[in-house]
């Protein structure tokens, strides 16, 4: 510990990044280490996305035309693990070190050190989850939620890596967490209580406690698969004694909160720039902060609505199935929000909120595709159908990756000093609108009419709708290299941007400069009015 | 910023917390095992019974109980029941065979794994000797009849009319190796 508050101490000294490379090998500034994890995660964004449009290139016609059965299961289970815990998750952790010390007034996060560290493992967890790929026996194929015992008894042997890698990835994710709520509890600026943080702040505030809660059930369920693999125990072998769908619980105690971990951050970005450009305070403040803890809570007690069909009990089914609508209404208390701030707002339709009213829409039809999987009796008929994968996509895609997109454009003014061209924003927002739309919203058709996920080839009847998938998906793919093209250009130049950067944007972080100085807040703000707009 | 006892003291309360949540990982293992056990969740059936009281014989009621027997995957053993259903009196002891036969040129082990449908059947379907206590070693083509004893409880609601008793034959032989004697 002393040795990080040192480092801390050190820093307060001199007064820019250093030189090269090693800057970025050895920093330990929280503006740097959100860069690192954003950039990172866009990366990742284009790994994940190349499967994608494998998946979808083999899925273009009925058929095995360019990719065998093998590789396209590892393309299934690599692309959802890649965007899980290689593309979305760390590119919340680089907003949350960007901002989060910025939002509160604080000059670093409070264990630099380590936040440096957590970065630092995660190029090493997907190289080595990438390397797989080149293995004899392949990558992992058992699909993203590897359930025993196809990825133990069943698995590649590549399998070991997987696991090791899921380690280093949950270690990251847990010590990235515990900077973030000590940040929080202890390095507010002065008069800064809990109840005047932005949302932001808050929903990074209960992800924090999320990971931090589930991560290690994570951590659990591998190391189990591992001795099962290695050391002869029987968790999961019903030959030994243990049970198959004792995995699916487990996962899942982790699972669920999981998929909330990915959309909460989402919530407290679109909170920030809907009052934004609405140009009124937000709607609602104190129940969006409850809604958020409501949703964690129930978070970690539905796990079992994965998995109706495994044979549980009525009362277990009924039991899930209410509790999952539950759900719904902190959502909708959300929605109706967002929705409220926006009435009689003086609404301006820069980028960021384009990304953000699409976000409010698209997550809602997401949304409701989840309730409609609530219900026990249509579940059986719904689950593992591309149904599920139209929802998921819907609340990950138009949710998770538009708010993060949402983020970007909205804060990167502050971060680089100058304003991203508008007009090529807003055709990236509308290309990847549609992109999107085209790609999910025709598999909720294909689903209903009965194709399962996670197959290379299909009956003909669903060959029109897959076609037209496959299209969106493309555009959507290619798309990200218009945004990647607009992120570099206003790195490299641009109009100027103020230090309120938007007309109606409230909080600390647009009363520092643009671009914000390599360090803020050394001395704490002293003004909180406004802190939350 | 509050100091450095303060961050330090939430940084152990918090990796208290994820110490705790690995253990609860595990700890959902047994805590699983109870639960299906109390309840008879999943279908799964209790170990060797003992009667703690004779049970009246239900004379006036018969349940049907059918019998599958099923190889796990790379499992080469032929494996059935001798006789595929019967129906028996409630409180009363039964007793049925299946035959296991090593098709294959070395010597084996295997476990048989038990699932009762309808579930809730289950905690009702008593044995009082099953092969599937134990695991069967066999010699290459050797073959052999496995007892199963069994008692349907008399207390077995009246809305079940049928059992189905399910094995899944499981090769360990790599797991827990042959038997040394």
């Amino acid at each position: 510990m002393s040795a990080v508050i040192e480092e801390h101490h050190h820093d307060g000294h001199h007064h820019g990044p250093d030189k090269g490379i090693m800057r970025w090998v050895f920093t330990t500034n929280h503006k740097d280490i959100g860069t690192l994890y954003l950039w990172f995660s866009f990366l990742m964004f284009l790994t994940g996305g190349v499967l994608a449009l494998g998946i979808r290139a083999e899925l273009f016609q009925p058929g095995l035309q360019i990719i065998q059965p093998e590789i396209f299961n590892q393309l299934t289970t690599m692309h959802g693990l890649i965007m899980v815990f290689g593309a979305v998750m760390p590119a919340f952790v680089g907003l949350a070190n960007w901002l989060i010390p910025m939002m509160i007034g604080a000059p670093d996060m409070a264990l630099p050190r380590m936040n440096n560290y957590s970065f630092w493992i995660l190029p090493f967890a997907f190289g080595m989850l990438l390397s797989t790929f080149f293995m004899e026996g392949g990558a992992p194929n058992y699909g993203w939620t590897f359930y025993a015992p196809l990825s133990t008894d069943y698995a590649p042997p590549s399998v070991t890596f997987f696991i090791f890698a899921v380690h280093m990835m949950g270690i990251s994710s847990i010590m990235g967490s515990i900077n973030v709520v000590v940040t929080i509890l202890n390095m507010r600026a002065p008069g800064m209580t809990l109840m005047k943080m932005p949302l932001f702040v808050w929903t990074w505030f209960i992800t924090a406690y999320l990971l931090i809660a589930v991560m290690p059930v994570l951590a659990g369920v591998v190391t189990m698969m591992l001795m099962d693999i290695h050391f002869g125990t029987a968790f999961f072998n019903a030959g030994g004694g243990g049970d198959p769908v004792l995995f699916q619980h487990v996962f899942w105690f982790f699972g669920h909160p999981e998929v909330y971990i990915m959309i909460l951050p989402a919530f407290g970005v679109v909170s920030a720039i809907i009052p934004t450009f609405a140009r009124k305070r937000l709607f609602g403040y104190d129940s969006m902060v409850y809604a958020t803890a409501s949703i964690a809570f129930l978070s970690f007690i539905v796990w079992a609505h994965h998995m109706f069909t495994v044979g549980i009990p009525l009362a277990g089914e009924l039991y899930f199935m209410y509790a999952t609508m539950l759900i719904a209404v902190p959502t909708g208390v959300k929605v109706f929000n967002w929705v409220a701030t926006m009435w009689q707002g003086a609404m301006t339709f820069e980028t960021p909120m384009l990304f953000a009213i699409a976000f409010v829409i698209l997550f809602t039809i997401g949304g409701l595709s989840g309730l409609m999987l609530a219900i026990v009796p249509a579940d059986f008929q719904y689950h593992d159908t591309y149904f599920v994968v139209a929802h998921f996509h819907y609340v990950l895609v138009p949710g998770s990756v538009f708010s993060i997109m949402a983020a970007v454009y909205y804060w990167i003014p502050k971060w680089t000093g100058n304003m991203y061209d508008e007009t090529l924003g807003k055709t990236h927002f509308w290309l990847s609108f549609i992109g999107v739309n085209v790609t999910f919203f025709p598999q909720h058709f294909i689903g209903l009419a009965g194709m399962p996920r996670r197959i290379p080839d299909y009956a003909l009847q669903f060959a029109d709708w897959n076609m037209v998938s496959s299209c969106g998906a493309f555009l959507f793919g290619f798309s990200q290299l218009l945004f990647l093209f607009i992120v570099i250009k206003c790195i490299r130049g641009g109009k100027k941007a103020t230090d309120q950067v938007w007309e109606g944007a409230h909080g600390l972080e647009w009363t520092i400069p643009s671009p914000a100085p390599y360090h803020t807040f050394t001395t704490p703000p002293t003004s909180m009015k406004e802190a939350h707009g | 910023m509050s100091g450095k006892t303060e961050a330090s003291k939430t940084i152990r309360q918090l990796i208290f917390v994820v110490v705790g949540m690995f253990g609860f990982g595990f700890a959902m293992v047994p805590l699983y095992d109870v639960l299906c056990d109390v309840t008879g969740f999943n279908g799964k059936t209790a170990g060797k019974y003992t009667a703690k009281e004779v049970q009246d014989v239900r004379e006036d009621r018969l349940v049907t109980i059918q019998f599958l027997a099923s190889n796990n995957a790379n499992m080469p053993w032929e494996f059935r029941p001798k006789v595929r259903t019967m129906k028996v009196h409630p409180g009363k002891l039964n007793t049925v065979e299946f035959y296991a036969r090593n098709i294959t040129g070395e010597t084996m082990v295997a476990q048989a794994v038990p699932s009762v449908t309808p579930f809730h059947a289950a905690e009702f379907l008593h044995k009082t000797e099953c092969f599937c206590f134990e695991q069967q070693q066999l010699e290459a083509r050797e073959d052999l009849d496995m007892p199963l004893r069994f008692i349907i409880d008399s207390q077995i609601p009246e809305a079940v009319k049928t059992v189905t008793l399910s094995y899944t034959l499981y090769d360990v032989t790599e797991q827990f190796g042959l038997a040394t004697n």
